[in-house]
C-alpha cells in the first residue's frame, strides 16, 4: 500500500476532527466566549502574561509540545503492524489529545491561568498537588536518564553528527550574547547557525577527521577501554558525563545566554525536518513493508501500544504546556480551539510521519520481522530504524544518504537535547518546590537543587547495569515512563470533567477518554506490577516493583476520586465566569 | 507576493522570539524590582544612607510600585510611605 494514501487519509481525519469535532467541542461543551476576558488581558504584566495572535501562540505551543518522544513512540510501536500504531495516534489525536490539550487550556483560563497542578491542588487537595510533584519527579528522572542515553547512543552510533552537536553550543552562546546585548533579531543569526550546523553536517559526513568517534580512538568495539570498560562502554561514559556536565551549566545558566538561543536555533529544525520528511514522502511515493498487522507478538498490543505511543497520541507533559504557559497568553478564548486542538494535531502530524518512515523503510516484510523480531528489539532498535528511514526519505528529495542520516541525527539529537536541558531545569524547579513544601531551605538553593538532579540522574544512568548495556540504567525505570505520562494526562482530563460537571455541561467527551486511559494504565501496570516485575512474576525486577506499585495506588486512588467527585451530586451549578 | 514573503517571515520571527521575549522581559523585571528595593529599602526596615537622595525619585516610581504591589497579589500598597491607591 502506497504511504501517501495513508498521509491523506491521515490528513483527511485530523482535518474533519479538527473541523467539526473541534467545533462542537468549543462550541457545546467548553462553550467558548469570544467575550471573556482571558486571563492574558486580565493580568497583563508584559511578562508571563501577554495577550498573543493565535497563530504566534500556536507555533509556539507546538514547538514547545514537540520533541523526540512523539518519533520514539511510533516508531517502537510499529512491531505490532503499522495499521494499530496508525489507528491510535489518527483517532487518539482527534478524540483524546486533541479533547486534552483543548480542555487544559480552556479550564486555565478559566482559572486565573493557573497551572493544572495548582488546580488539582484546588480540586482535590494539598496530596492532588503532591500528587502531581512525585509523578512529574519520576517522569523527569527518567527523561534525563534516558534521554542522556539516547543522545549518547546517537553520538556512538552516527559519530558525523558530534561535531556539527558541539558546534552548536558556542554559537548558540554567541546568538544569546548578540540578541540579548546588543539587541538585534534572532532570525537570521540563528538561520546562519543552522546553515552552518548543516554545513558541518556535509562535512563531517564526508571527511572521516571530522567525526568524533571515541570508539574508534578506543581500538573499535573489540578495543580496551578505561577503568575495565570495553570501547563502546567508555565511550558511553564518556558522553553521558559529558552530558551530564552540559546539563548542570545548561539549567543554572541565565536561560538567555544557552538554552533560549539553542532553542530558537531548534525550533527551526522541527519545520526543516517535517519538511524534508513529508516532502520526501510525497516525491518517492514509498510503499508500506511493514505487516499491516504484527499477528504473532511476543507481547499483546493491548494495553501496551497505549502506553508506548505516548506524545504521539495524548501526552499529560501537553497539559503542563497548555495551562502554564499558553493559558496565560491567550488573546481571545475561542483562539484555545486553534492553539490547543490544532497543537495537538501539528503533535499527531509528527507521530505520523514517524510511523509512515519506519513502515516504508525495509526492503520487504522478512526484512521487517528480522529488526522487529521481539519487542524488546523494537524498543532497543526504533529510533535508530527512525534515523535511517528518514534518510531514505530525505534521498527522495536529492539529498545524498550519509548527508541526510546525519541530518537526521542532529535533528533528533537536537530534539532530545532540548528536552534533556528542560526536563533538568523542572527537575530543578520540583526540587526546590518540595524543599519549599517540607520546609528544607537548603533544596530550595539553585546548586544544591541542581546538584541533586544531575548526581541522580547520572547515578540512575551509570550505577545500574542496564537492559542495553552500561550506561542504560535509565531504561530500567523506562517503563514507568508511558504509564506515567497517560496517568497525568487523565488527572487533567479528570479535573476538566469535573469541572463541566460543576457547569451543569455534558462531560461525557472528556470522561470517555479519561476512563480509557485510566482503565488501560491501570491494566498495563497491573499486568507489569505483579505478573513481571513481582517476586514471583516472569521478569522479577524490585526496582520497577517498588516505583510501579506506587503509581499503581496512586491510579487506583485517582481513579477513586474521580468516580466519588463525578458521582456527587451538586445541587448548585456553579457560575462559569467564577473562577474555581 | 513579496508582502506576503514579509508577513510569512514576521510571523515566524514572533513565534521564535515569543519566549525569548518573555524570559527577557523577566530578568528585566527582575533587575527593576531590584533596584526598587534599593530606593526604598528604608521604608521596608533596611537602613540606606542615601536615602535622603533616593527618596527624590518617589515621584517617578510611584507608578512601578503600583504596578509591583498588584503584580505580587496585593491590592493596595503594603507600605504606609507609599499611598499610590
Amino acid at each position: 500500500m502506497s504511504a501517501i494514501v495513508v498521509a491523506l487519509l491521515g490528513f483527511v481525519v485530523f482535518f474533519l476532527g479538527y473541523r467539526y469535532y473541534a467545533k462542537f467541542i468549543a462550541e457545546k461543551i467548553y462553550k467558548l466566549d469570544p467575550n471573556y476576558v482571558t486571563p492574558a488581558h486580565q493580568y497583563n504584566d508584559g511578562v508571563d502574561f501577554v495577550p498573543t495572535n493565535k497563530f504566534v501562540l500556536w507555533g509556539h505551543h507546538f514547538t514547545s509540545v514537540a520533541g523526540a518522544a512523539p518519533i520514539l513512540g511510533p516508531a517502537i510501536a510499529l512491531y505490532w503492524g503499522w495499521l494499530p500504531a496508525f489507528l491510535w495516534v489518527i483517532l487518539g489525536t482527534v478524540f483524546a489529545a486533541g479533547v486534552h490539550d483543548f480542555g487544559t487550556l480552556v479550564l486555565s483560563v478559566r482559572h486565573k491561568g493557573q497551572s493544572v497542578g495548582t488546580i488539582a491542588d484546588r480540586l482535590i487537595g494539598r496530596s492532588g498537588k503532591l500528587l502531581f510533584l512525585f509523578i512529574i519527579l519520576i517522569l523527569v528522572l527518567m527523561v534525563n536518564a534516558v534521554f542522556a542515553w539516547v543522545i549518547a547512543n546517537l553520538f556512538i552510533s552516527f559519530p558525523s553528527s558530534v561535531f556539527p552537536v558541539l558546534l552548536q553550543i558556542p554559537l548558540a552562546i554567541m546568538i544569546g550574547y548578540m540578541v540579548y546585548k546588543r539587541k538585534t533579531k534572532m532570525l537570521v543569526p540563528s538561520l546562519v547557525v543552522l546553515a552552518i550546523m548543516y554545513i558541518a553536517a556535509i562535512a563531517s559526513a564526508q571527511f572521516e577527521f571530522l567525526q568524533i568517534d571515541l570508539v574508534k580512538y578506543m581500538g573499535g568495539e573489540e578495543g580496551d577501554g578505561l577503568f575495565g570498560l570495553g570501547a563502546v562502554s567508555t565511550a558511553f561514559f564518556i558522553w553521558i558525563v559529558f552530558l551530564m556536565i552540559y546539563s548542570y551549566f545548561a539549567s543554572t545558566l541565565p536561560v538567555w545566554k544557552l538554552l533560549q538561543p539553542r532553542d530558537f536555533i531548534n525550533s527551526h529544525q522541527l519545520v526543516v525536518g517535517l519538511t524534508i520528511l513529508y516532502l520526501g514522502l510525497f516525491f518517492t511515493n514509498p510503499e508500506l513493508t511493514a505487516p499491516v498487522v504484527n499477528e504473532n507478538p511476543d507481547r499483546s498490543w493491548l494495553p501496551l501500544l497505549f502506553i508506548t505511543v505516548a506524545c504521539g497520541a495524548i501526552s499529560g507533559f501537553h497539559g503542563l504546556v497548555s495551562s502554564g504557559t499558553s493559558a496565560k497568553q491567550l488573546d481571545k478564548e475561542t483562539d484555545a480551539r486553534f492553539v490547543g486542538y490544532f497543537g495537538a494535531v501539528g503533535e499527531g502530524l509528527l507521530a505520523l510521519i514517524s510511523i509512515l518512515t519506519v513502515a516504508t523503510f525495509f526492503a520487504n516484510t522478512d526484512a521487517f520481522f528480522s529488526t522487529y523480531a521481539s519487542y524488546n528489539d523494537a524498543n532497543a532498535s526504533g529510533l535508530n530504524t527512525f534515523v535511517e528511514g528518514a534518510s531514505v526519505l530525505a534521498g527522495g528529495i536529492g539529498i545524498p544518504s550519509t548527508v541526510a542520516v546525519t541530518i537526521v541525527s542532529i535533528i533528533v539529537v537536537s530534539f532530545a537535547a532540548t528536552t534533556l536541558d528542560t526536563s533538568v531545569r523542572l527537575m530543578r524547579y520540583i526540587i526546590s518546590e518540595l524543599g519549599t513544601e517540607y520546609k528544607i531551605p537548603t533544596l530550595s538553593k539553585t546548586h544544591v537543587a541542581t546538584s541533586i538532579a544531575v548526581l541522580s540522574s547520572a547515578a540512575l544512568v551509570l550505577l545500574p547495569e542496564g537492559p542495553r548495556g552500561f550506561g542504560s540504567g535509565g531504561y530500567l525505570i523506562w517503563p514507568l515512563f508511558g504509564t506515567s505520562n497517560q496517568l497525568l494526562a487523565g488527572i487533567s482530563l479528570m479535573l476538566i470533567s469535573i469541572w463541566l460537571k460543576r457547569l451543569g455541561r455534558n462531560y461525557a467527551f472528556t470522561l470517555i477518554p479519561m476512563i480509557f486511559l485510566i482503565f488501560m494504565t491501570m491494566y498495563a501496570m497491573f499486568e507489569q506490577v505483579f505478573f513481571q516485575w513481582a517476586a514471583w512474576g516472569t521478569n522479577t525486577n524490585m526496582l520497577l516493583f517498588v516505583l510501579g506499585a506506587i503509581i499503581f495506588v496512586f491510579a487506583l486512588w485517582i481513579a477513586m476520586t474521580a468516580f466519588r467527585m463525578l458521582t456527587k451530586k451538586y445541587d448548585d451549578p456553579i457560575d462559569q465566569n467564577k473562577a474555581m | 507576493m513579496i508582502d506576503k514573503l514579509k508577513k510569512l517571515i514576521a510571523f515566524y520571527e514572533e513565534v521564535l522570539s515569543l519566549p525569548h521575549r518573555t524570559e527577557i522581559a523577566r530578568e528585566l523585571r527582575e533587575e527593576e524590582d531590584v533596584f526598587l528595593l534599593l530606593l526604598f529599602s528604608e521604608m521596608v526596615g533596611i537602613p540606606n544612607p542615601t536615602y535622603y537622595y533616593t527618596l527624590e525619585l518617589y515621584p517617578y516610581m510611584i507608578e512601578k510600585f503600583h504596578d509591583w504591589h498588584l503584580r505580587m497579589g496585593m491590592e493596595k500598597s503594603p507600605l504606609s510611605g507609599i499611598r499610590c491607591c
